[in-house]
């Protein structure tokens, strides 16, 4: 069996008897980078902060890179990077002040080499003395990134790194977070975006603080058993509402020009696609994309929007 | 109009969000209730009831005639006798009285024979205001008091105007320069409003950041972020001593009996109460402007009520109380006695014991509350 960076069972956490995370479990092996996904206030956020020490659980038990993610979290500190969802290292400073903060904060040998040698990395050398609060988000990201693994952590929690970051930016960011894993680290990486969430090993998907789904990207399609049809056509946008009122659709939305129409029962859907009242436009069967998995999910589970109303 | 509607629009929204902040709420209605209710029966500039020491070489009637007219005048209450000058003046060193009322010995007999007897009191006069009253009011409580006396075979001593000379020693500010008093205290005013804030502002605007999440993922321990935080302040206090006493000096002209390393040491000390004190205030307030708030909340009690600005005696038990519990009090004991009265480290022993109790406690309240999670 491969060694667990991350395993925790029955993870809960509640404010003001609020429950936020409701019993989740977790195993994340080392050396993988691990998708988390969710929709805003899933949990995301809040677990993340526990399994780092940042929150004390409310209930429930669990390890992070061996030790006891309530007894033991300053030696999970030491060994672990975390980068916030917002910006939060200090504007005022400048990058370089930033990076010698965290130096000394864990307390590494050779300071300022390692400062240059990280600037030099980042691409930051003749920028290094302006202050962090003057960088663009893309920049700011990846002081950040390079900020929180200076000491070589074991871990790495990331949480919505790439939110509001541009497309080369972001394939850059997933580059470098490939590469820290081919060196033994074990990433953590909530995000929003599906493209983000294919590029991991794994995935796990949270909403409204219990884990619904977790393994491979392709697997959690497959066993999802949904089926998505595309339909293009002229007049499309005047079928939808017959369609999503159509038995055994979940879902039907726009991709550009095309309407991506999912459900789990195969046979109701083949049903709808040989409608004569549907036959003007041009069906075909597509390879259902994590999205519609996700909202089919959610679906199932009894979460979606709908069953609140 | 347009205009209204928008005013009207960012007058509602202020108005919400000022609701909605509790602590500023709270603190816009109960502090100026509190304020008024503390300060108005605080404050009082007639001080009275000062604690004097009777240095009584002689007893007889007269000696004790004059006594109770000094306690019946409300402005003088004996709380101790002593027998000697040495030790009078260790107790107006400590502040323990306020006045010596010295009989000497001879005085009834040279009283009896017109010889124009002598009743000396030394005053602490380091703050004028709180004793000026007193030592005006001293030349008529003994007259009176002995006028009373003069009866039977004595009643030819009612003609002659003043029997008895009533000579009053000013120590420590004989020519009652208000400066004297005021800028050692200010001392203790900028050395508090400076600390307190400072550390309070500093420590709320990381968590109002964010910066304070990150401090926390990272390996640290309570002490370690206090001391980090604190220590940077302790020299900035250090500067404004400096700048402070200089102008004592230069521009002031107060004088410096006493010896610096006892008020460099009280310094230090006080700087250090006031910013565990702020650090405390930071574990509470959740913003910067809530920060600022509890500052000015405990700000203006340590003005008002430590002896800076209106005599410690003159208030009521209740508020000097609350006075021996800001650290300012103990420090302006400390500052004004060095200064003006050449105290020592044993004289001073007391306020130095009391702000390092007091440094303990908020200390240990603050890294208890200080909090190593979001939670």
């Amino acid at each position: 069996m491969t060694e667990l960076a991350i395993q925790v069972r029955g993870l809960v956490k509640a404010f003001g008897g609020k429950s936020v995370v409701n019993g989740i479990d977790l195993d994340v092996p080392k050396g993988q980078v691990w998708g988390f996904l969710g929709p805003n206030g899933s949990g995301k956020t809040t677990t993340i902060r526990m399994l780092c020490g940042l929150l004390k659980p409310s209930g429930g038990e669990g390890k992070c890179l061996g030790f006891d993610i309530i007894k033991e979290a300053e030696q999970i500190k030491r060994q672990t990077g975390y980068m916030t969802q917002k910006f939060s290292f200090w504007e005022d400073l400048s990058i370089r002040e930033n990076l010698m903060f965290v130096a000394r904060m864990y307390s590494l040998k050779n300071k300022a080499q390692l400062v240059d040698s990280t600037l030099e990395r980042l691409g930051l050398q003749h920028r290094q003395h302006q202050l962090a609060g003057a960088l663009s988000g893309g920049w700011k990201q990846r002081l950040a990134l390079a900020a929180v693994t200076m000491h070589t952590p074991k871990l790495l929690l990331l949480d919505e790194p790439t939110a509001g970051v541009d497309p080369q930016a972001r394939r850059e960011f997933w580059d470098q977070i490939h590469e820290l894993t081919s060196d033994g680290m074990t990433v953590l990486v909530s995000t929003h975006y599906m493209d983000e969430a294919e590029r991991c090993d794994e995935i796990a998907y949270l909403a409204h603080g219990n884990l619904i789904t977790q393994g491979r990207v392709q697997d959690v399609i497959e066993q999802s058993n949904l089926v998505t049809f595309s339909a293009v056509g002229k007049d499309v946008r005047r079928f939808v509402k017959p369609i999503s009122e159509h038995a055994g659709v979940d879902n039907a939305s726009y991709f550009g020009s095309a309407l991506h129409v999912s459900g789990t029962n195969r046979s109701l859907l083949t049903d709808l696609v040989q409608q004569r009242e549907f036959s003007s436009l041009d069906w075909h069967e597509i390879k259902p994309d994590l999205e519609d998995v996700f909202i089919a999910l959610m679906r199932d589970a009894g979460l979606d929007k709908r069953s609140y109303e | 109009m347009s205009t209204f509607s928008r005013i009207w629009a960012i007058l509602v929204k202020e108005t919400i969000q000022m609701r909605r902040d509790r602590m500023t709420f709270a603190m816009m209605v109960a502090l100026p209730i509190i304020q008024l209710i503390l300060f108005g029966f605080a404050i009082n500039t007639d001080p009275k009831h000062l604690p004097a020491a009777i240095y009584a070489e002689e007893n007889t009637s007269f000696t004790r005639a004059i006594l109770d007219g000094f306690e019946n005048s409300n402005y003088y209450e004996f709380v101790q006798q002593i027998q000697d000058q040495s030790e009078a003046e260790t107790l107006l060193a400590e502040g323990k009285v306020a006045f010596i009322v010295h009989i000497p010995l001879g005085f009834t007999k040279q009283l009896i024979r017109q010889q124009r007897p002598q009743i000396l009191i030394e005053a602490d006069a380091s703050d004028p205001s709180a004793s000026s009253n007193a030592i005006g009011r001293a030349k008529e409580i003994v007259s009176r008091a002995v006028a009373r006396e003069f009866t039977g075979s004595l009643s030819y001593l009612q003609e002659k105007a003043p029997p008895i000379d009533v000579i009053t020693h000013q120590k420590y500010n004989p020519e009652g320069i208000t400066q004297y008093n005021i800028v050692p205290g200010l001392l203790g005013v900028i050395l508090t409003m400076t600390s307190v804030m400072i550390t309070s502002m500093a420590m709320t605007r990381e968590s109002e950041k964010g910066n304070l999440e990150n401090i926390l993922a990272m390996p640290s321990r309570a002490h370690e972020v206090m001391l980090g935080k604190i220590l940077p302040y302790v020299l900035v206090g250090m500067v404004q001593t400096t700048i402070i006493l200089s102008a004592a000096k230069y521009l002031f002209f107060v004088p410096f009996i006493g010896g610096l390393e006892v008020l460099l040491t009280g310094v230090l000390v006080f700087i250090v109460a006031n910013l565990c004190l702020g650090f405390t205030f930071s574990t509470i307030a959740k913003t910067q402007m809530q920060a600022m708030q509890l500052t000015f909340f405990f700000f203006l009690p340590s003005i008002l009520l430590s002896g800076f600005m209106f005599p410690f005696r003159g208030m009521p038990n209740w508020a000097q109380f609350i006075g021996e519990i800001l650290p300012l009090t103990h420090f302006l004991r400390i500052v004004r006695g060095v200064m003006l009265k050449g105290t020592s480290w044993t004289e001073s022993a007391n306020e130095f014991g009391i702000l390092g109790i007091f440094i303990v406690v908020v200390g240990i309240i603050a890294v208890s509350r200080y909090r190593r999670t979001l939670d």
